[in-house]
């Protein structure tokens, strides 16, 4: 049932997660460096006025909600997905988690758009529209983590409960809620993290929070110094935004299943009366989130006659997205497994301390990632410099801390009673890690891999930095017609970009199990 | 069947690794040793549907390979500025003026010949030489035609503070062009009349927007009667739409009497220091010249810089607009520019 984890140490683990950090951490380098170069006196006189100060309440009023919102229809709709009776829930089960493939520019640009079928100088934007927007598109992170956790849930303490009195109702709120609540708060995480370093959304809805403020300060006139100071001003919230999360979840327990016995079926919540809103809840808001973009997507590429400049031109930068990302998620979770591991298996703080520390790299906006790994490349590694590989290791300061979740979690709910098992069998602990630890994480470390994959197929700014020169992806293809408003171009590469993302979503919902199953 | 050892894994992960980064390790573009190669590395802040077609010309007439690494001119500035003297850009063609200021401050242009700073008007390029302006584009006020008639249209900028103005106007103060013209105004009027202008309008209820093209588009569609906008923007969106640009209900109004609203900026063109051959040179050249003119006229609305060559028909050509005195390097304070802008509550 639930026990506490004796501390062990895994030095070959240790090496690995601190390669790990140090690759996330170079972006964090990059900032220590120029604020170094400008001096703390200038950086402190660049963030200490009024003018930050509304965009800090701003930015950190934008985060608080969307993560509000998001936790709140994530848990939502993962209950109603996986442990209610609502007619539809596999289907919906799964078409909710596709929004995750909407890249946030796309969401922003194509709800900006249909503003004009409600009046015609109708305008969709500022602080509400970016809320909308954001926890529209973000709420997967926590529906996902929280379906598969729900999914992958011991039922032994639920039926005790039962045993005692409690009811359905009663089981919910005080067996199977907490039960999630790791899954919850690490899912709420990304979002937080992710609402913080958005550009997409905020620039095209015109919210002015702290990575709109970089981005302009880049933009006019080249305040290499002002974006710096601002970016730091996102590391630090960042910090404080992961240390509340770490106090608020309280001690680690592992929820892993050690008992014997097979896996039982949850017992599916009786709706009654309820079903068919809760069915109709759940399919408004899919059909929202997938339809609105769309729609505006058809509407463009009929209203206007620009056009991809041949079937050449698409075909290379769908392979091109496909290679950087499959590139991107390989390395990634080459490098999050160590990672992963380590936080789990080794309680000490450094080791949790250490997985979250990545986190960091994960608000900062892809200007400045992109600008850190330039840094990098001319000061270090100039051989690797505007190759796949510098764009490869940008995904991985990005996205470690998307693989180094997923695995974790694995990692938590496969038992080191079985490692221990095997070493008591005679083999050494890094095997024992090999052949019986990581084919049980098999499934978790390939949602972190899907999840990086289709993370880094919509990803643009580093991109655009970074990529060798005369490569295009979809994303960027998709911003060069944008630029010129030539939005009928652009929206064929939208909607590839979209519907190739959806297949690893896909696969993240229904992999998860929750969905598939058959009912009992 | 037996995983293999963890030695042999290690082993072979690190071979694995090594042979990639061997095999990727691109040939070097050290500055100065490279011999001539027939290519050229261009850094470009302007759009790839705009600017390839002359480009493939270029390569065409020359036989000179270009590669062209695409972006927004303000990121590649700063790439560039990163990159230091380890860049692999030979040439950095820019949307403004302000970019290719930046980089020639940090002293990673090179000079350019005399012959290539001859062929346009000193106020179009770097007073030191190491950028020349390759087009014009002009400030203009972007008006509708069903909602505005041409005698109501403002005579000089200062006006659209006015009542009459209110919540009518689109500007998009986090564009360069703006930031440009604030300079400008700055510069013809000093910064108290500027003040004044940017605390009027902000009271005005502007339409702020992001995008120049999203403001013409929002006049287009009837949102808003007028706009602060460049010119060239009008044939963007009627090219979208797949009419020409006297199709649509958008029309331009071109400030007069050297009035700060009808200032005229550039986008440019600059070598970076050491050149590994003449093909950067060659570029450059080719821009300036005839042809490269004439694409930029015809195809984008542009003004050609060059004396003698015509701009699109439709378009008040350069000599019959009356844009303000101004030295375009002038314009490179844009520190104070962009306090100001965000004081009066615009960025």
């Amino acid at each position: 049932m639930l026990e506490r984890v004796r501390a062990v140490r895994r030095p070959e683990l240790l090496v690995g997660a601190l390669l790990a950090a140090a690759v996330a951490l170079i972006p964090a380098v990059y900032l220590v460096v120029r604020v170094a170069e400008a001096g703390l006196p200038r950086i402190l006189a660049e963030v200490t006025t009024p003018r930050v100060a509304a965009m800090a309440g701003r930015t950190l009023a934008l985060v608080g909600l969307v993560w509000l919102g998001s936790t709140i229809f994530g848990v939502t709709a993962a209950l109603l997905t996986t442990r209610t009776d609502a007619p539809g829930r596999r289907v919906f089960g799964v078409l909710l988690a596709l929004p995750l493939a909407v890249p946030s520019y796309v969401a922003a640009y194509t709800w900006a758009a249909v503003a004009d079928l409600w009046e015609p100088s109708g305008r969709f934007d500022g602080f509400w529209a970016a809320v909308l927007v954001l926890t529209l598109y973000s709420y997967p992170y926590v529906y996902l983590t929280v379906a598969s956790a729900l999914a992958g849930q011991d039922q032994g303490p639920a039926e005790v409960a039962r045993s005692l009195g409690e009811g359905e109702w009663g089981v919910l709120r005080r067996v199977t809620l907490p039960g999630v609540l790791p899954a919850m708060a690490s899912g709420g995480l990304l979002v937080a993290l992710y609402t913080l370093s958005d550009f997409g959304a905020v620039s095209i809805l015109r919210v002015d929070t702290f990575t709109r403020a970089v981005f302009t300060a880049f933009s006019v006139g080249f305040d290499r110094t002002g974006a710096v100071a601002l970016a730091s001003v996102l590391a630090v919230f960042a910090l404080a935004i992961i240390v509340v999360e770490r106090l608020a979840r309280g001690a680690e327990k592992r929820y892993a299943r050690v008992g014997s016995g097979g896996p039982r079926r949850p017992r599916p919540l009786g709706l009654g009366w309820g079903r068919l809103p809760a069915a109709a809840f759940l399919g408004l808001v899919a059909a929202v989130a997938l339809g609105v973009p769309l729609a505006s997507l058809l509407r463009w590429f009929l209203a206007g006659v620009s056009r991809p400049g041949s079937i050449g031109e698409v075909v290379a930068a769908m392979g091109a997205s496909l290679g950087v990302s499959l590139l991107g998620a390989v390395l990634t979770v080459a490098l999050a497994i160590p990672l992963g591991l380590y936080a789990a298996r080794v309680r000490t703080p450094l080791a949790l301390g250490l997985e979250r520390l990545v986190f960091v790299t994960h608000s900062l906006p892809g200007v400045i990632i992109g600008l850190s790994l330039v840094f990098f490349g001319i000061n270090v590694a100039y051989a690797l410099y505007q190759s796949v590989w510098l764009l490869a290791l940008a995904y991985v300061t990005l996205f470690l801390p998307l693989a180094s979740a997923a695995v974790a979690n694995a990692a938590r709910q496969a038992p080191p009673s079985l490692e221990e098992a095997a070493e008591s069998l005679g083999l050494t602990p890094f095997a024992a890690l090999l052949r019986v630890t990581l084919p049980v994480m098999l499934p978790g470390i390939g949602a972190g891999a899907a999840l990086v994959f289709l993370t880094a197929m919509k990803e643009l700014p580093a991109t655009l930095l970074l990529r060798p020169t005369g490569m295009d992806t979809l994303a960027t293809r998709l911003w060069t017609y944008t630029s010129v408003e030539a939005y009928a171009a652009a929206a064929p590469y939208a909607a590839i970009l979209i519907a190739l993302a959806a297949v690893p979503t896909w696969f993240l919902a229904t992999g998860s199990g929750a969905f598939g199953r058959d009912d009992s | 069947m037996p995983l293999p050892t963890p030695r042999l894994l290690t082993g072979a992960a690190l071979a694995l690794v090594l042979t990639t980064v061997a095999a990727c390790s691109s040939p070097t573009a050290t500055p100065g040793t490279a011999a001539s190669d027939a290519s050229v590395t261009l850094y470009s802040g302007r759009n790839e549907t705009l600017v390839q077609p002359a480009l493939d010309a270029f390569t065409e007439a020359t036989g000179i390979a270009v590669e062209v690494r695409y972006g927004g001119t303000a990121e590649l500035a700063a790439q560039l500025l990163e990159e230091g003297d380890r860049t692999r850009a030979h040439v950095f063609l820019a949307q403004d003026a302000g970019a290719l200021g930046a980089v020639a401050k940090a002293g990673q242009f090179a000079t350019l010949p005399e012959a290539t700073l001859d062929l346009v008007d000193d106020a179009w390029s770097d007073p030191d030489g190491r950028w020349v302006g390759v087009t014009g584009r002009s400030r203009v006020l972007a008006y509708n035609g069903s909602m505005v008639s041409g005698d109501a249209l403002p005579a000089s900028v200062f006006e659209l503070t006015g009542p009459e103005w209110k919540g009518k106007v689109g500007v998009a103060p986090t564009n360069a062009s703006f930031q440009s013209f604030i300079t400008a105004m700055r510069v013809q009027h000093g910064d108290e009349k500027t003040r004044d202008f940017l605390e009027g309008l902000a009271a005005n209820e502007p339409q702020l927007r992001e995008k120049n093209g999203v403001i013409v588009s929002d006049i287009e569609a009837g949102a808003y009667p007028v706009g602060l906008v460049n010119h060239y923007y009008l044939w963007e969106a009627a090219a979208e739409k797949g009419v020409p640009a006297d199709q649509l209900a958008t029309k331009l109004h071109f400030f007069s009497d050297g009035d700060t609203g009808a200032l005229i900026n550039v986008s440019g063109i600059g070598l970076l220091a050491n050149q590994p051959d003449a093909d950067g040179q060659a570029l450059v050249d080719y821009l300036m010249s005839t042809a490269g003119q004439e694409y930029f006229a015809t195809k984008t609305f542009e003004y050609p810089l060059v004396s003698g060559v015509a701009t699109a028909p439709g378009l008040t050509p350069l000599d019959q607009l009356d844009a303000p005195d101004i030295n375009l390097s002038d314009l490179d304070e844009l520190e104070a520019t962009i306090t100001m802008i965000k004081e009066a509550g615009l960025l």
